[in-house]
C-alpha cells in the first residue's frame, strides 16, 4: 500500500512539491534495547522526482534522513493539472511510486 | 564456529533478512540494491572522503549566497529539519552534511534545469554540529555552515 502523500502547488511560475514518505530509516547502527542486536539498515537511498516524465531532482539518501521523510523541492514549467511523480528505491530493494496532480 | 553459534547466524539471518544481517555485521556495504548509490560517499567516516567520492573535491569556497535554514537548537536530534535555498545561478547539485555525525553525509540532490535551488528535508543529529550545505554551480563547489545545537542525539 502506497503510504506516500505528495503535495504540487503551482504558484506564480514555480511549482511546490511537498512529500512525506513512510519509512523505518533505519542506519544499521542502532540496537535492540531488548535484545542488544543491531538493527539492520533499511533505508531509502533514492528518490526519484519527474513531471510528465521528465526527471526534476534526483536525491540520494543514507540512513542519517530522519525516519518517515520528508522532501520538499521546487521547481518551474509546471502547469495545474500535470502530473508529479515520485519514486522511491531503499537499500533492500523495496521501491515504492505515487503521483499526484498540481493544483 | 561451533554448530550452535552457525545455528543462530542462521536465525539471525532468515528474520532479518541475510543482507540485512551481512550489512549489520560490516560483512557487506548496502549498495547491492542499487548500483547508482554512492556507497564510497554514503558511507564514508568523515568529511574530506566523503566530499572527495561524491563531488571529486574536498574543497569549496565559502558563500554566503546559500542560505541553511535550521533550528538554532535541536531538541530532539531525531528530526532536524534543514532547508538549503541559495540564488547562485547554474546549480545542479546540493548536499547536506552533519559534521559530527558517525558518517557526515547526509543527503545529496541532483538538480535538474527545470528544478530551483531549493531543497527541504528533515535529517537526525548524533549531537551539536555544525550542518554544512555544498552546492555545485557552474562546475565549482560552493559551501556555507550553520551551527544546530542538539539537546539530545538522535542516531
Amino acid at each position: 500500500m502506497s503510504e506516500m502523500k505528495i503535495r504540487a502547488k503551482l504558484s506564480g511560475d514555480e511549482t511546490t512539491v511537498k512529500c512525506l514518505m513512510s519509512h523505518p530509516m533505519e542506519n544499521g547502527q542502532r540496537k535492540d534495547s531488548k535484545t542488544g542486536d543491531l538493527i539492520a539498515a533499511h533505508f531509502i537511498q533514492e528518490v526519484i522526482c519527474k513531471t510528465k516524465d521528465r526527471i526534476v531532482l534526483t536525491a540520494s539518501w543514507n540512513g542519517g534522513v530522519s525516519k518517515n521523510p520528508y522532501l520538499s523541492f521546487k521547481f518551474k514549467g509546471g502547469a495545474v493539472g500535470d502530473p508529479v511523480e515520485i519514486i522511491w528505491t531503499d537499500n533492500q530493494g523495496k521501491t515504492e511510486r505515487a503521483t499526484a496532480l498540481i493544483s | 564456529m561451533t554448530d550452535s553459534k552457525r545455528r543462530t547466524l542462521l536465525k539471525g539471518s532468515l528474520a532479518a533478512g541475510s543482507v540485512g544481517v551481512a550489512v549489520g555485521a560490516g560483512l557487506l556495504r548496502p549498495g547491492q540494491a542499487l548500483a547508482d548509490w554512492n556507497a564510497a560517499a554514503f558511507q564514508a567516516r568523515d568529511v574530506p572522503t566523503a566530499l572527495t567520492k561524491l563531488l571529486g573535491s574536498e574543497t569549496a569556497e565559502m558563500s554566503a549566497r546559500i542560505k541553511i535554514k535550521v533550528p538554532d537548537i535541536a531538541e530532539n536530534g531525531a528530526v532536524v529539519p534543514v532547508t538549503v535555498e541559495t540564488d547562485l545561478p547554474g546549480v545542479t547539485s546540493i548536499s547536506i552534511i552533519a559534521v559530527d555525525n558517525p558518517i557526515p553525509l547526509v543527503a545529496s540532490f541532483e538538480l535538474a534545469e527545470s528544478a530551483m535551488p531549493f531543497v527541504s528535508t528533515r535529517i537526525k543529529m548524533a549531537k551539536t554540529s555544525d550542518v554544512i550545505a555544498v552546492v555545485r554551480a557552474g562546475d565549482r563547489l560552493y559551501k556555507n555552515a550553520q551551527n544546530v545545537k542538539v539537546t539530545v542525539g538522535g542516531c
